[in-house]
């Protein structure tokens, strides 16, 4: 296999970790958003939503700390991207990362989690069971519109809230943050906003009590909704319309990620030149032949035109970009850029991806 | 290697699929963010040109299908686009899915005038019809059911009925409710549940919680515990007022199942050449054989494409080595370096590096496509190119077309 001929230019040093010991004033100047415990990453399908959210949660763990990466779709995403078997509804480290941290994973099911919220909250071992009996929770996490939601999200929140066992008010939260794959855009705002619908429903009673709380959390600043989006018309579109959205329904919208940027492996003087026909393909023909892609005696005109089409396509995209970037811009949300990893993301995609977010403040 | 697979047993022919006077409904799904929405406009375009007449439905929330064909705003009902199609003796009508608006007009007309307002006074029915996740797949099978039958009959102003609905599903898995939506509801409908809450409102109230016993007492109490006396009291009125309403509502929610499953149908997934679109894929096919529900075939939508196959990633990658003198070693952490080609053949080096990209994706794509097709022969396969552009009016949907009806 021939060397990754296109990427990103290499940007910063890696090994930023080694400054995630400073201590935590100076996190406040570096940070985009200092003081976030709640990383909810959406984006259209498609635009690498579950990879971001997988390497935020390795770069905000490296240097000791821990964080809990959650999903709520069903679809194993996580375990794909860290090449594992699939997650069952537990919490699971499944990353250690340098200087001591710990990703841990969880799926999160609503079933199970309707099951354990029953047990915790209200002791009901044998009621519990007479509800799966008559097909309560069958009803509750797939026929009940919005329940499946409120669960979710009241699950992600007790992670958020979560502090370790022993005794006092300032006891240590279990996790230094939790990162979540969310639902894509179209539905990121019915599925952030369904506790607000349930308590509008139930007025009183522990469900209306507890979706007020997980509100309450969601809402607050210490809750980002990052966006994914791709440099393509409709991502970017639906990006804006998104943010736009959220900051109505009153969320506190982080950074727009501008993921899998294809860079610029051609100097743009050179291209100009020779797509205004300044350079004879004459010139090309010649580099051709001296790198043997041509015989001597070649006239080589398909292999240059080809060549010089797919360049010219290669160029359209590249302003097609620029004016989606700019677009993007437009948002007034910082703009976080992640290269498209021309192999796919392994392991170490997810580290290199994981220095360019915290190189750019998001952790 | 070719940058298109060999036509034969495993291409699928879409223009045939469109002629075929038998074929008409068609369903579009796949995972998020592959261009299934797209593809599915395209098919409708393609299919009123060639004399169908077509109505195609979106239930995609963003509209991104009003975008793909020039409209200002696609509301409940189907409008005609344009002049599609006329030439041909067909014609083209889009429409949005407002479940909102869907779930009122199927109240109403299951419900006498006074239940419709009292269940539209409901908070549950405010929530039900606008806010929750899976309530537009329940309307989606709803008005699929209504654009059939309006399908079988000419318009109330003499127009000549549609011939072939187009159907666009929402993302990823959940497109998979589009399927369980009827069976859902009707064990739902058919469930212990719903009898349980039905029995205080028949009753005449909530003194039944004395008479019942063991497990209903002790879940009905769990359920006030939890929720709160009133939530039951209005979800009690709820239930019985939909009653009705769902109970003609499962009837038409069957027969459109049964439609999905007729020979009338094919279903379409499409997907992109990377891994996870095409393991969402492989999940679609299985599922759908499972259901025996009638797949029509792949569309591998914007792969790679190139006129010099035959210059592979490999050795245009060692003939800008070659030009540019020496081998430049994969940076640390993974991108390849700052590539400026330098020289007087810095022009060649460049247009061979944007090359070697490509074919290093085009490589990577067809052999995920060689792998699906592999571990599922029976599928026959259409491969639509990459475009610069997206797609955003008719002409673009027209080449987009027209890639589709190129068979293979």
């Amino acid at each position: 296999m021939p060397p990754a001929p296109a990427a990103a230019p290499a940007g910063g040093a890696p090994g930023a970790q080694d400054q995630r010991a400073a201590d935590d004033r100076s996190d406040d100047e570096r940070l985009l958003f200092p003081g976030t415990r709640l990383h909810v990453v959406t984006g259209k399908g498609g635009t690498g939503k579950t990879t971001t959210a997988a390497a935020l949660a390795v770069a905000l763990s490296r240097g000791g700390r821990r964080v809990l990466l959650c999903e709520v779709e069903d679809r194993q995403g996580l375990a794909r991207v860290f090449g594992i078997p699939p997650l069952p509804y537990e919490e699971r480290s499944i990353a250690a990362t340098s200087g001591g941290g710990e990703v841990r994973a969880l799926a999160i099911e609503p079933r199970a989690a309707l099951l354990e919220y029953l047990t915790l909250f209200y002791k009901l071992g044998r009621a519990g069971r007479a509800l799966e009996k008559v097909g309560a929770i069958d009803f509750a996490t797939t026929v009940a519109p919005g329940v499946r939601d409120v669960l979710l999200t009241g699950k992600v929140y007790e992670a958020v809230r979560r502090r370790e066992p022993g005794r006092g008010a300032e006891r240590p939260h279990t996790y230094d943050a939790v990162v979540l794959d969310a639902p894509p855009t179209g539905r990121i705002g019915r599925f952030l906003g369904v506790s607000s619908e349930v308590s509008g429903i139930a007025r009183v009673g522990p469900v209306a009590t507890q979706a007020e709380s997980v509100m309450r959390v969601l809402r607050s600043a210490a809750t980002r909704v990052h966006l994914v989006a791709l440099l393509e018309e409709m991502p970017v579109q639906e990006t804006l319309d998104g943010v736009a959205e959220l900051s109505r329904a009153g969320f506190s919208v982080g950074a727009v990620v501008v993921d899998q940027i294809r860079s610029d492996t051609l100097p743009v003087e050179l291209l100009d030149d020779v797509l205004a026909g300044r350079v004879p393909a004459a010139a090309v023909r010649d580099g051709l032949v001296e790198a043997r892609v041509l015989r001597h005696d070649a006239t080589g005109a398909a292999v240059v035109e080809g060549l010089l089409a797919e360049a010219a396509e290669h160029d359209e995209r590249l302003a097609l970009q620029e004016q989606q970037h700019a677009a993007l811009a437009t948002s007034g949300r910082p703009l976080v850029e992640l290269p498209l990893l021309p192999g796919g993301v392994d392991h170490r995609g997810l580290e290199v991806l994981a220095d360019r977010l915290t190189d750019q403040g998001l952790a | 290697m070719s940058s298109s697979p060999p036509a034969g047993a495993g291409a699928l022919d879409v223009d045939a699929l469109l002629d075929d006077r038998g074929t008409s409904i068609l369903v579009c799904c796949g995972s998020g963010g592959v261009g299934k929405t797209t593809t599915a406009a395209a098919l409708a375009v393609r299919a009123a040109e060639r004399g169908r007449r077509v109505v195609v439905l979106t239930i995609d929330p963003a509209r991104r299908l009003a975008q793909s064909l020039g409209l200002v705003e696609l509301d409940n009902t189907p409008r005609r686009v344009g002049a599609v199609g006329a030439e041909a003796g067909g014609s083209l009508d889009a429409m949005m899915l407002d479940m909102k608006r869907t779930f009122d007009d199927v109240v109403e007309a299951h419900a006498s005038p006074e239940r419709a307002r009292s269940i539209f006074d409901n908070p549950f029915y405010e929530a039900m019809s606008t806010s929750f996740s899976g309530t537009s797949e329940y309307m989606a099978m709803e008005k699929l059911g209504q654009l059939r039958a309006r399908a079988s009959v000419p318009g109330g102003d003499g127009s000549e009925p549609w011939d072939l609905v187009v159907v666009d599903t929402p993302p990823s898995r959940s497109a998979l409710d589009f399927l369980d939506a009827p069976r859902r509801l009707s064990s739902f409908l058919d469930g212990r549940f719903l009898r349980l809450l039905l029995a205080p409102a028949r009753a005449g109230g909530r003194a039944y919680a004395k008479v019942v016993s063991g497990a209903v007492s002790s879940v009905t109490g769990a359920m006030a515990r939890i929720l709160g006396a009133q939530f039951l009291d209005d979800l009690q009125v709820f239930v019985a007022g939909l009653d009705a309403v769902f109970g003609g509502f499962r009837e038409r929610a069957e027969k459109t199942y049964a439609l999905l499953a007729s020979p009338g149908t094919a279903f379409l997934v499409v997907a992109t050449a990377d891994e996870d679109a095409l393991r969402e894929a492989a999940y679609f096919v299985q599922r759908l054989g499972a259901e025996r529900m009638p797949l029509a075939g792949l569309v591998l939508n914007r792969v790679q494409t190139t006129s010099l196959p035959r210059l592979s990633a490999e050795r245009s990658w060692a003939a800008v080595v070659h030009l540019e003198g020496h081998a430049e070693d994969d940076d640390e952490d993974g991108t390849a370096p700052e590539a400026l080609s330098r020289g007087e053949h810095a022009l060649a080096a460049g247009l061979l590096r944007l090359h070697a990209a490509r074919m290093f994706r085009l490589e990577r794509e067809q052999e995920m496509a060689a792998r699906f097709r592999g571990e599922h022969p029976e599928v026959p396969v259409v491969q639509v190119p990459a475009r610069p552009r997206d797609v955003h009016d008719l002409e673009g949907l027209r080449a987009v077309g027209e890639d589709l009806g190129r068979r293979g």
